[in-house]
């Protein structure tokens, strides 16, 4: 039977005291906001003309309330809610650092311009089949893996954003989608078994789940058991989400399939939280096993940094070649990995916010590329430089970004990275970043050349004004211009004025090399 | 499963089974029970009665279609979590009151209210797939 109001339960002990500000409810508001509204759109599934309106709502909020909590994170450091009062680390913890809370504010900010993107470009059809509520709870299960401090907590929000991207990759059903959506599917469902079964071993080892409390038992002076083994299962899992060599095929197999703005925020947000999880595991929890376990993981980022550029040169399809791309730029945010000073978990982390920003714009450009010139093959397209100029230059911009040339954000994550390889005298790794940013600017050159420039499909003479004028419906111009252009002021405005994003990624490089804040705003203030 | 015996039989098992659902969804915060295990019970009450009266009579019986069911679900489970904020303490604490109804105490919670969201949200999919698989049944 339930209680009644007579029992009084002595709480010390069992539960947090607690007397919280209503600012302290920022850190679920980038979770508990997109799931109330995904859910509503399921309610409103009949009324495919309110899901749009609905959906931009609620990222709105959701980015406002992450642009809140990372305010909050920077001015007063980590920030920890335990779901249900319980005590840490029974309680399920929330704890924001710098680094979750900035990927957290981009990934919604991402994730709303490919909203705008969607509004005019999603079908009755797709809205009918739930591509909006899908979307809000694959960014719930995002925030959520960015914000957790339970490792078992970040497992649950993976396979969240998981079920949710299938739902979106098959949205459509064409053969070509369902022959993408089994290999992605099959091949994650891999990577997250082997994620649960880790995170079995941890448990069965120390005995908790919570990321601070983790990393202190880990460091006790009787820890007995398999902990480079640990590390090792973590690094494959989360290497294979990523899509880092040798496990990256999955990703070019299946990421030209869906809808564009499925593509977009996948390649722009899924494998950054695959990132995030490396960082968050390897770096932090097991600092010591990645010392030893870092010539494999620079030579894995080398790999994986060359395969991927090397990939998108071979390849002719703009969505493949971009596919290919985003797998490079894991390998860059690796090195970074490898490197794991102050400078280099910096690299990383500016790099996953510019890469975020970056990939899903192209992506959201292949879009608008292929409206205008009927297909997204480079030997079929031509002169979208005369049919749309403002097109032109955004993905200029972008090109030069992920390129890694100033004045834009691809610049100074690549110039943090390089500067960090440099000083620990991993001079080879300084050159394969630079060789795979010369061979990136090739590859997406290459697009720039025979799809904007050349006056039509391969073929066309020089001078010749002879192609077919496409022109996009004004609605379609206004919301794709409004989510590119977003993007591309984002990456450009980091390029120009760096010095916030610089300092508050090396403060998060900071956090995740000495986490002592992260697990005093877990445990601190606790009676033990 | 067309026999007369089992068509004037399944409304009457759907009913009594809908409401030995709800029971075992209140019951279910310290006994055996809760919102999973009735929201199975109460799902597979419409099955049973889309098997012996067809699948649209289900959908009449229901007036909405089931995936709002689970949204309204998800919905109110999310919001369970809102009365927190109001009470100072860290989110989806669990919050009780104790209304005095006609000389009985009731004891109300937010726990309460986010079971019988897990209840819609389990009835509400998986009536949706049972019905999905019982409509399909010629190809």
């Amino acid at each position: 039977m339930a209680a009644s109001s007579s029992e009084k339960i002595d709480l010390t002990g069992i539960m947090v005291p607690a007397d919280l500000s209503p600012s302290d409810f920022l850190i679920v508001t980038p979770v508990v906001i997109p799931i109330i509204f995904g859910a509503l759109l399921v309610m409103l599934r009949s009324k495919p003309n309110w899901q749009s309106p609905v959906a931009i709502t609620g990222l709105i909020l959701a980015m406002l309330g992450s642009f809140g909590l990372l305010q909050q994170v920077i001015a007063n450091g980590p920030i920890t809610m335990t779901m249900g009062r319980w005590l840490p680390p029974f309680g399920i913890s929330f704890t924001a650092d710098l680094m979750g809370a900035l990927f957290a504010f981009t990934g919604l900010f991402v994730a709303l311009s490919g909203l705008f993107y969607s509004r005019f470009a999603s079908t009755t059809l797709e809205r009918r089949y739930g591509f909006y509520p899908f979307y809000m709870l694959m960014m719930a299960g995002v925030s959520g893996a960015f914000l957790t401090g339970d490792i078992f907590n970040l497992y649950v929000w993976f396979e969240v954003l998981l079920i949710s991207s299938f739902g979106m990759i098959v949205l459509g059903s064409d053969r070509v989608q369902m022959d993408g959506t089994m290999k992605y599917a099959f091949l994650n469902l891999i990577a997250t078994t082997m994620f649960l079964a880790a995170t079995g071993y941890l448990y069965g080892m120390l005995g908790t789940l919570n990321m601070a409390d983790i990393y202190a038992k880990l460091r006790s002076t009787d820890l007995q058991g398999p902990a480079y083994t640990l590390a090792l299962m973590y690094l494959l899992a989360f290497g294979m989400k990523a899509a880092a060599f040798p496990l990256n095929f999955w990703l070019p197999a299946s990421y030209h399939t869906p809808r564009i703005v499925v593509s977009a925020v996948f390649a722009g947000l899924l494998t950054k939280v695959g990132v995030y999880a490396l960082l968050r595991t390897t770096v932090m929890l097991f600092g010591e096993q990645r010392d030893a376990l870092a010539t494999g993981i620079a030579w894995i980022a080398g790999l994986t940094m060359l395969v991927g550029v090397f990939g998108a040169l071979a390849q002719t399809d703009i969505r493949r070649i971009f596919g290919y791309l985003v797998i490079s730029g894991i390998g860059t945010m690796m090195a970074g990995i490898a490197v794991a000073t102050q400078t280099g978990i910096a690299g990383t982390v500016i790099y996953a916010v510019h890469s975020m920003i970056v990939m899903t714009a192209l992506y959201l450009t292949v879009g608008a590329i292929g409206r205008l010139c009927g297909s997204t093959d480079i030997r079929e397209a031509g002169g979208v430089y005369a049919m749309s100029p403002m097109l032109a230059v955004a993905f200029l911009v972008l090109a030069l970004s992920v390129s890694g040339l100033p004045p834009t954000s691809g610049f100074w994550s690549k110039f943090v990275l390089v500067k960090a390889t440099l000083e620990i005298g991993a001079w080879w790794l300084a050159a394969l970043i630079m060789i795979s940013g010369l061979l990136t600017s090739i590859a997406v050159f290459r697009i720039w050349i025979f799809a904007f420039w050349r006056g039509g499909p391969e073929g066309t003479r020089d001078g010749a004004e002879a192609w077919t004028r496409v022109n996009l419906e004004s609605g379609y111009r206004l919301n794709a211009g409004l989510a590119i252009g977003l993007l591309m002021f984002a990456s450009f405005a980091i390029g120009l004025a760096p010095e916030n994003l610089l300092s508050i990624s090396a403060d998060a490089a900071r956090g995740l090399l000495h986490p002592t804040a992260y697990t005093d705003s877990v445990f601190g203030g606790l009676p033990q | 499963m067309n026999t007369v015996i089992f068509r004037t039989f399944a409304p009457f098992l759907a009913a009594l089974m809908v409401l030995f659902s709800i029971f075992i969804l209140l019951r279910g915060h310290n006994d055996p029970g809760g919102g999973f295990i009735g929201g199975l019970l109460a799902a597979s009450a419409f099955a049973i009665y889309g098997i012996s009266n067809g699948v649209p009579a289900v959908r009449r019986a229901l007036f909405v279609h089931p995936m709002s069911l689970a949204g309204f679900g998800l919905l109110i489970a999310g919001l369970a979590g809102v009365p927190s904020v109001f009470a100072d303490v860290p989110f989806l604490t669990g919050l009780w009151v104790y209304p005095e109804i006609g000389g009985v105490e009731l004891a109300l919670s937010t726990p309460l209210v986010f079971d019988i969201g897990v209840y819609f949200v389990v009835v509400g999919t998986i009536t949706s797939i049972a019905l999905a698989l019982e409509e399909r049944h010629v190809d």
